[in-house]
């Protein structure tokens, strides 16, 4: 068991290092928004990993989740004066039962025909949240305005920072939750049905069950995710989730490393950064820098960042052994 | 009753367009099984291409043709440059290195051309049809795609080069063995699908206007279309193609109007593919354990 407890150390020096980092002076309101919105990304790109990653599912539709839990965050806080943490919750909620009714269907569909109907789903959610029926709760085209939230007990830091800690600490249940449902009877399962789904039929896994469940949960992340995003953003509207945001999601889960909890992290990190630096580096055309770095990290590392790191890592210690 | 032939037949102008990029889709993906997520944008640069050539005071056919050469030589470069490096790569590391390339040509033709909008000419302006009912761009988008299709078919089917690249697209091992060079009848494919899809793009510009998100849409009508026709099927998926343009058509003029109707065709689409998931037309995958 030594590789679980390695593990738990390298996760509690990454949450401390979480903590700390917004109380370093001089790092900006602006650069912690930066890092909540990291936190965001990687709760999102951990649900899609559970699916694409471990279940072999393809999405990319999941930006549809996200909106779902955007709206439903913007929903109770501006028109029923809900406080923002009863949103997150209920957000998880929705998106569970609006994943799994989704998963059933999808069933049916495999590869580039899931990848199709996902982005069906992509596409029908911004012109269904502007539709005329019910804009007198999504108000349409022109979207919610919610207001940040103040930190409780008097406590002297500023709303940024706050939102930053309440993004940490549901994220770190997340991560935990995630972590254990994929290690144990569950993940396997999973991943059985990823590799071969009839020997896993003949094993006793009730893959339908599974699938369209991993569904469910996956959009719940990205659906919690959605909601968090949404307090720390302060705005909602159809046209901030289209078919755009599906497919960063989809970049960040295979840049940070497919089937890797960890890679959930890189991936968001890529996600909220590289498009600053693409645009540092090229006013112009800051779009074409940051394909060309999509293709050269595909090329230099085929399994994502956290397969490169562990690939790197993997070599120095043949070395050291040989030496 | 007039209504409803024009609308049937600007769905069917709307569906060879979307046959003509299914058609560059399926090319790919018999050769080598994999959805180009860059389709639409290259043909997008395709017509800039000839955009500028018409605009530099070049005839409209000759600019056509020579758009249609360069695209050919852009997508077996584009192929021999950078997909030969993934030949061996994950499904979602392609998808990646697709979306790669798709944001890579938007935001270069932003770039060098800008992102205002364009008047793209069309061909058949002055064509006279004798009838009001049927628009002379519409009938002369779906002659060219017809010709498209034989050609497509007359070469695959009779000429040498044709076979050997269903031969590497079957079978790559034997190919190679009967001396068949696999590695370039992909680029070959490619560079077939960049020309098609060349055609489509300077077919809707006229209607469409020319701009870097032109073909956004309309590249996910023609992975519909490819898809409801079955995708392993050229004949399957231009017919996908011209289903889909006309029910597009029908359904937001009948049943729910213009702003949800890309929404209502393709939930069609995915419920006809829970009943028949190889498409309409699609052989049906048998798989042996």
């Amino acid at each position: 068991m030594a590789g679980i407890q390695k593990n738990i150390l390298w996760a509690g020096i990454v949450v401390v290092l979480a903590v700390i980092l917004p109380l370093i002076p001089g790092v900006s309101d602006y650069r912690v928004f930066q890092l909540t919105l990291v936190l965001v990304y990687a709760i999102a790109l951990l649900g899609l990993n559970v699916l694409t990653g471990f279940n072999g599912q393809f999405s990319l539709g999941h930006g549809a989740f996200y909106a779902v839990g955007a709206y439903v965050a913007a929903i109770m806080m501006d028109k029923w004066d809900m406080p923002y943490y009863s949103t997150v919750p209920v957000a998880a909620i929705v998106c569970l039962v609006v994943g799994f009714l989704f998963g059933l269907p999808a069933l049916r569909l495999e590869g580039h025909y899931l990848a199709l109907a996902t982005f069906a789903l992509a596409l029908a959610v911004p012109q269904m949240l502007k539709h005329k029926s019910i804009e007198e709760w999504t108000g349409g085209v022109q979207g919610i305005v919610i207001i940040k939230p103040d930190p409780p007990f008097g406590l002297p830091i500023s709303q940024d920072q706050w939102l930053y800690y309440f993004t940490l600490f549901v994220a770190v249940i997340l991560f935990v939750c995630a972590w254990n449902l994929l290690r144990g009877r569950t993940g396997r399962a999973l991943v059985a049905i990823r590799d071969y789904h009839m020997a896993a039929d003949t094993m006793g896994v009730n893959s339908a069950l599974y699938k369209s469940l991993t569904f469910g949960v996956s959009a719940m992340y990205t659906g919690i995710a959605g909601a968090l995003g949404a307090i720390a953003i302060q705005f909602v509207a159809p046209d901030s989730f289209t078919i755009l945001l599906s497919i960063t999601l989809l970049v960040g889960v295979v840049i940070g490393g497919l089937a890797s909890i960890p890679g959930a992290i890189f991936g968001a990190l890529f996600v909220v950064y590289t498009p600053n630096i693409a645009s540092d580096i090229s006013k112009a055309a800051p779009w074409a820098i940051y394909g060309i770095f999509l293709i050269v990290f595909m090329y230099l590392m085929p399994t994502g960042i956290w397969g490169g790191l562990r690939r790197l890592a993997a070599l120095i210690a043949s070395r050291r052994g040989s030496a | 009753m007039d209504l409803f032939i024009q609308q049937v037949t600007s769905g069917l102008a709307n569906g060879a367009i979307y046959a003509s990029v299914a058609l560059a889709l399926v090319m790919i993906y018999t050769a080598t099984e994999h959805i180009n997520f860059a389709q639409g944008e290259m043909a997008m640069f395709s017509c800039y291409v000839a955009w500028q050539l018409i605009d530099w005071g070049t005839p409209y056919w000759i600019a056509f043709f020579a758009a249609i050469a360069i695209s050919f030589a852009g997508g077996v470069t584009i192929e021999r440059v950078i997909l030969r490096r993934f030949h061996n790569a994950p499904v979602l590391s392609l998808i990646i290195v697709f979306i790669g390339l798709l944001v890579i040509f938007n935001s270069v033709a932003g770039w060098i051309w800008s992102f205002i909008i364009k008047e793209f000419p069309s061909p058949f302006r002055n064509l006279d049809t004798g009838t009001t009912l049927v628009g002379p761009h519409d009938l002369g988008v779906v002659a060219i795609t017809l010709v498209i299709l034989t050609a497509l078919f007359l070469f695959f089917r009779f000429t040498p080069l044709g076979l050997a690249m269903r031969a590497a697209a079957q079978n790559p091992v034997s190919a190679k063995l009967v001396g068949v060079r696999v590695g370039w009848m992909l680029a070959l494919g490619w560079g077939l699908a960049a020309a098609v899809g060349a055609v489509a793009g300077m077919m809707v510009a006229p209607i469409v206007f020319l701009d870097p998100n032109m073909m956004a849409g309309i590249l996910l009508y023609g992975f519909a279309s490819a898809l409801l026709g079955g995708i392993t099927n050229p004949g399957g998926a231009v017919l996908g193609g011209f289903i889909l343009g006309v029910l597009e058509n029908l359904v937001g003029t009948y049943l729910i109007g213009n702003d949800l109707k890309l929404t209502v065709a393709l939930v069609i689409v995915v419920s006809v593919l829970i009943f028949k998931p190889s498409g309409l037309f699609g052989k049906v995958r048998v798989k042996r354990v």
